[in-house]
């Protein structure tokens, strides 16, 4: 784990330089190592996965860390809420009643910012319908998650299963990918729409400091809070569709960034957090792929093992109470 | 002044502040008093626009809290409630230095420097100033989210039982605090407060809630009289003068 090299007694600037160079050797190894034939062939084809990765890993992480300030809490996440479920569900229903053959000749791009749209919508409506119900008590809160990413998940596996084969297969082949079959068609459209939220994230930076504090304490200090807590979903449910069209599902990865950068950067400033969160979730993807499949030769494992040493850490963060 | 218009607050089918109308004078200590239940931290959640009303209005200096921008209001009015859990890892210091969030938005001045520290040093924090709110205990964070509030520097400072959780000492000099805000920088100060000996011998104006009423106010020596309060808590509680402030007496 290259993430153990920094000690917790450097200062947060320390720790952003540190991770920084750690990302640059990885992204560097992954680009260089093992490569065989023309360079003219392998650095731009390694380099859109590069790419690829890094969009799709920096969006999980912030989108986990503006999840976690709204609701004031270190251990849930926009996936452990069932966002990307709500956004499987999505695209099943353009299947169900599109049909295969039409959902898969729709523009991409047309279609990807249909989707975000939708998913911005009913995220932002079912969130702030949670939060003002049940934002106060953190149990509660990840049991409706989990209820509804179950519902959504059911609802999806049903109608997968009235669908004639033929849909399912364009259907799985939009569902199943993974960190190594980054759909490019949509690398400039999300990068795009990841470079937007990051400029919108970084106009609310002095409002997220404060929503730390909690919703009675940043309205005391004047924050617009619903107004905030509201860009703030959005933001997030823009992410995670990104996201989530590009690499698929992943549950626990960025709880474990989330709170490998809380622990390192020992602040809370999210001008801090959310780059140190980033370059992390860089290093743990290109580093992890890097020694993964270059060094070891493993081929695509890299996704189960994150997703169970971010499991793991979730189970114990829960058993720890979250107290602090 | 602090204007409250027929404000009422129901949940489900309970009223828990039933149709209340009352002037909070500016300038001075004003305490609310009352037994539980009664209503009186949620009354102070709507006046400071935590908590929307059911029904009614308030203003402050002529300001709709529902209405005016929250900065605006941020500027004018600071609320500290009871339980103030944060998950983020916050030293003291840059707690305090939210105190000014509402005047410089995160860029702090030299002018906002000066208020943090003096905030600091009136709640006695200095030693904990780089502490992590975490490994304080519960009396040293109450304070530093005092110091936070007094760093707001607002014309209203409204504390919902600020006593908690403090001992004697720093109970007492909490209360000292707010008289000398009250008397040398002008500032309108309400507290809800349990203990009805702190509030009369350091308030201005006492406020009684019951039953999501008010029960009765009025200066301190009009309302720290053995009839008044049997009623409001409903318990057998005598009044004694000693050296010249009056304490009651409920033990036993």
């Amino acid at each position: 784990m290259p993430e153990r090299s920094t000690s917790p007694g450097l200062s947060p600037r320390q720790v952003l330089i540190t991770l920084a160079a750690l990302a640059a050797v990885s992204i560097t190894a992954f680009m260089v190592i093992g490569a065989k034939g023309s360079w003219g062939f392998v650095l731009p084809f390694r380099g859109t996965k590069v790419w690829g990765i890094a969009m799709v890993g920096g969006a999980i992480a912030v989108a986990t860390v503006l999840f976690q300030t709204i609701t004031a809490n270190r251990i849930l996440t926009p996936a452990i809420m069932g966002y990307d479920a709500l956004f499987r569900l999505v695209r099943t229903v353009q299947i169900f009643f599109l049909g295969g053959l039409s959902y898969a000749t729709l523009n991409a791009q047309l279609q990807f910012a249909f989707e975000t749209v939708l998913m911005v919508g009913l995220s932002t409506l079912l969130f702030r319908w949670l939060f003002n119900r049940a934002a106060r008590d953190l149990y509660l809160l990840v049991l409706v998650g989990i209820v509804f990413g179950v519902l959504f998940r059911s609802l999806a596996g049903l109608m997968q299963r009235l669908i004639n084969p033929n849909d399912y297969a364009v259907l799985q082949d939009v569902m199943f990918a993974g960190f190594n079959t980054i759909d490019k068609s949509l690398l400039t459209v999300s990068t795009l729409a990841i470079l937007g939220s990051g400029v919108w994230v970084w106009r609310l930076l002095p409002a997220l400091d404060v929503l730390n504090l909690g919703r009675d304490n940043a309205i005391n200090l004047g924050v617009a809070y619903r107004s905030v807590v509201s860009q703030v979903l959005i933001i997030i449910a823009i992410l995670v569709s990104v996201s989530t069209a590009l690499v698929g599902p992943v549950t626990f990865f960025g709880l474990l960034v989330s709170n490998l950068a809380y622990m390192l950067i020992r602040s809370h400033k999210h001008a801090l957090i959310l780059p140190a969160a980033v370059l992390l979730a860089i290093i743990a993807l290109i580093g992890g792929q890097v020694i993964l499949e270059r060094v070891f030769g493993f081929d695509s494992a890299l996704a189960i093992i994150i997703e169970f040493v971010g499991g793991v850490v979730f189970i114990a963060m829960l058993l720890k109470g979250n107290r602090k | 002044m602090i204007r409250t218009q027929a404000v009422s607050r129901a949940y489900g089918d309970a009223l828990v502040v039933d149709n209340v109308t009352l002037d909070i004078p500016a300038g001075g200590v004003t305490s609310i008093i009352g037994p539980n239940g009664a209503g009186k931290s949620t009354l102070l959640s709507m006046v400071s626009r935590l908590l929307d009303m059911s029904a009614g209005t308030v203003t402050v200096d002529g300001l709709d809290v529902t209405r005016t921008p929250s900065d605006v209001l941020a500027r004018r009015l600071s609320i500290l409630r009871q339980d103030n859990h944060v998950s983020a890892r916050i030293t003291v210091r840059d707690l305090v230095a939210f105190g000014r969030y509402p005047h410089s938005k995160g860029r702090l001045t030299a002018q906002d420097r000066h208020q943090i520290d003096q905030a600091i040093a009136y709640l006695d924090l200095g030693a904990l100033a780089n502490r992590f709110l975490d490994e304080l205990s519960g009396g040293q964070r109450q304070r530093a989210f005092v110091a936070m509030v007094l760093a707001q520097d607002t014309d209203y400072v409204l504390l919902d039982e600020p006593l908690n959780n403090l001992d004697m000492k720093h109970a007492m000099g909490m209360m000292k605090l707010m008289r000398q805000a009250a008397s040398e920088l002008g500032k309108t100060v309400v507290l809800v407060l349990h203990d009805i000996n702190f509030a009369s011998w350091y308030s201005d104006y006492i406020v009684a809630m019951k039953h999501g009423k008010v029960a009765a106010q009025g200066a301190g020596p009009e309302m720290i009289r053995p009839e008044v309060l049997s009623e409001i808590y409903e318990m057998d509680i005598k009044v004694h003068e000693i050296g010249g402030q009056l304490i009651s007496v409920y033990y036993g």
